[in-house]
């Protein structure tokens, strides 16, 4: 069997590697080399010029709702009727019939009841995507709820990040009962279905909101899927990143901190950070990408983000009813979570690849 | 061997406690309403109310509760809050549907995921690599449920053609051919996402042993590259697609197929647990999330010890 030929860019670390030079790489920071390396990765870049067009795209949602479409996320219109290619047509047909002239004849032709369908630019910007039943823009919701779906995407992944390497850092830097009970509670929210507890707990906490002493948080707000899915993949991250600890903790430079009487959060934030922190960039990509899968599966199940409030899960689900009539309602919205999520996986992988070539770390679902 | 048995039946047990008292805390912490209200009904008195808190238990201390929820658990006497109806045999007729689901979903990901893997280290940087990879990508980054239902209504409710039967289950002793055809979109979208990740997986395994010194050795007294790759560097990169396996195939078991089974509509555990949790019902989804995490830690029990026969360098601990 041949040498295999890793040329190609969603896999670079074989070439990436041989690549460089002695005289090319001495003296330079690994940050340096890294983004040298990145920089070379043009799929990488690509799919990461994706996702910032789409974060760019949805946070212009109330420019857009504003200027082009002239409507609100919730606004409704029933009743309105819209101009298309010249022809005034309903929003939200009642249905009916119509006559239409085949050779001659008069034909009678059913009229389906439903909302308008797709109009691309031929309604001067309006109903783009189409509408929903209760006439709602398709395009104005579907940039709404992407703002929904990648502040809980991120904000999640930050909260689920930040706590797995805090955890990390004690159990790795302490060992002993500390490393005990942190390993313990990986394993017990491993060992959970992780799925039904985040619906159980997205469906109790979403009823009544949360009333603990200061901490207060209404029903319909944002922090319940966030929290929620934050803490579903806390030991995918903590125990790649616990095992990292655990042996920089026995190299040398860390001895030589201690003897020199650095006190322990000195050691986990000067000396033990920056070297996982490369890890923890390319957990946190790959991560946003699951949460946003996970936010958009929870609510299609009701337990994430609450009707009216757009996200792009809550409209897949709304469209599923009406996945007959109105396709649309159910594709848009699924085609905008698997653009984003796949500009994420790809930039991860790329980033993972420039950051360190032999590592091995790997989003595990 | 037997000393690792013992330590994982103890931990085994142990965890299962806590998974049972964590759910529990929730419901209990969680205002989530009164379930003597809803076992009551809307014309309810007070003092029926007041009845009902007392014969179920609801006014007794948490610990006290717990207890007596956890021993119905055991002797099958567990009720749902909103319909009275027997847990432990709710989830043995959804029983069939899931692991008829799971089962040939479980082979169909682990057949084609073994084959993309090997397909594109194989041919790793031409063309069918790329395609794989991308198509693998793709895959992984899909919703489920829309994949479920895009499948269901081009395929099945005549978006393009009715060719499948639209949802729903038929259990295998009753007629074994419509079993199989209704489960063939359920069994083909569950799929999708794990062949993708387990191709990518596989792929750079075998990337990393083909360099391995034992293969330059196998390749140096003269293996034809088919022994190569099947019997030497196949079976070594196969161990974490192992552990993968169990884990995922255990989690599918416990729930983990919830959308799958809601979209196709086939009645199994998954889609029991959603919707007691649409009714927010402790009883059913207590049931439900003991019964996952059982299998989610008996298989990963299995799959350690799998690990010590397939690598014999790996001692079980």
């Amino acid at each position: 069997m041949a040498e295999p030929a890793t040329d190609f860019s969603l896999d670079t670390a074989a070439v990436l590697a041989s690549e460089e030079h002695r005289e090319a790489i001495t003296g330079r920071s690994p940050w340096y080399l890294a983004w040298r390396r990145l920089r070379q990765n043009y799929i990488a870049l690509a799919f990461l010029a994706l996702f910032f067009f789409i974060v760019i795209c949805c946070s212009l949602a109330p420019v857009y709702a504003h200027r082009v479409a002239h409507t609100g996320p919730n606004a409704t219109h029933l009743t309105d009727k819209v101009t298309v290619s010249g022809k005034v047509e309903d929003v939200v047909s009642a249905g009916g019939t119509y006559t239409v002239q085949i050779n001659g004849q008069a034909e009678l032709r059913v009229r389906p009841a439903g909302p308008i369908g797709p109009t691309w630019w031929h309604a001067h910007g309006r109903f783009v995507l189409g509408a929903d039943p209760l006439g709602r823009d398709v395009a104005v919701r579907l940039l709404y709820g992407g703002i929904n779906s990648l502040m809980i995407g991120i904000g999640s992944a930050l909260i689920c990040v930040f706590a797995a390497l805090l955890l990390a850092l004690l159990a790795g830097f302490y060992g002993g009962w500390a490393d005990w009970l942190i390993t313990r509670f990986f394993d017990l929210i491993w060992a959970f279905p992780v799925i039904l507890l985040a619906i159980a707990l997205g469906t109790a906490l979403s009823i009544n909101g949360v009333h603990w002493g200061p901490i207060v948080i209404e029903s319909g707000s944002l922090w319940i899927p966030t929290l929620v899915i934050s803490y579903v993949l806390i030991p995918y991250v903590g125990r790649p990143l616990r095992g990292q600890i655990l042996s920089l903790r026995e190299k040398e430079f860390i001895e030589a901190s201690v003897s020199q009487g650095a006190r322990p959060w000195r050691i986990m934030i000067a000396e033990l950070m920056p070297n996982i922190a490369s890890s923890v960039l390319v957990f946190f990509t790959l991560i946003i990408a699951n949460n946003i899968l996970t936010e958009a599966a929870l609510s299609f199940l009701g337990a994430g983000v609450q009707p009216p409030n757009p996200s792009w899960g809550t409209l897949i689900a709304e469209g599923q009813d009406r996945i007959s009539t109105a396709p649309w309602l159910a594709i848009v919205p699924g085609l905008a979570i698997i653009l984003t999520v796949l500009s994420l996986n790809i930039f991860g992988d790329g980033l993972r690849d420039a950051l360190d070539p032999r590592a091995k770390v790997r989003m595990e679902h | 061997m037997l000393a690792f048995l013992v330590r994982r039946f103890v931990g085994m047990v142990l965890v299962l406690i806590a998974v049972s008292f964590i759910v529990f805390l929730i419901f209990i912490v969680v205002p989530g309403g009164d379930p003597a209200q809803r076992i009551a009904g809307r014309t309810a008195t007070q003092q029926n109310i007041e009845n009902i808190r007392h014969d179920w238990g609801f006014d007794q201390p948490f610990y006290v509760q717990y207890k007596d929820m956890m021993q119905k658990a055991f002797t099958n006497k567990l009720v749902s809050y909103s319909n009275q109806t027997e847990v432990v045999s709710q989830i043995k007729q959804g029983l069939p549907a899931t692991f008829s689901l799971a089962i040939g979903a479980g082979i169909i990901w682990l057949f084609f995921g073994i084959v993309v893997g090997v397909i594109s280290a194989v041919t790793a940087g031409r063309w069918s690599d790329r395609l794989v990879t991308v198509l693998a990508l793709i895959g992984i980054s899909m919703p489920v449920f829309w994949l479920g239902l895009i499948v269901r209504y081009y395929l099945a409710e005549g978006g393009l053609t009715t060719f499948f039967p639209d949802g729903g289950y038929v259990p295998l002793t009753q007629d074994p051919a419509q079993w199989f055809s209704h489960l063939i979109l359920p069994w083909a979208v569950l799929s999708v996402l794990f062949i993708g990740f387990y191709g990518r997986v596989l792929r750079s395994n075998i990337l990393d042993s083909i360099n391995e010194d034992y293969v330059r050795t196998a390749r140096a007294k003269g293996l034809n590259p088919r022994t190569v790759l099947l019997k030497h560097v196949l079976r070594n990169s196969l161990i974490p697609i192992v552990t993968l396996f169990g884990l995922d195939f255990a989690a599918v078991i416990g729930g983990g197929a919830i959308l799958t089974e809601t979209v196709f509509d086939l009645h199994g555990v998954g889609q029991y647990a959603a919707n007691a949790i649409g009714s927010f019902d402790l009883p059913p989804i207590m049931g439900v999330t003991l019964f996952g995490a059982f299998f989610i830690v008996f298989f990963s029990a299995v799959i350690d010890a799998l690990y010590a026969l397939l690598d014999p360098r790996i001692r079980p601990t």
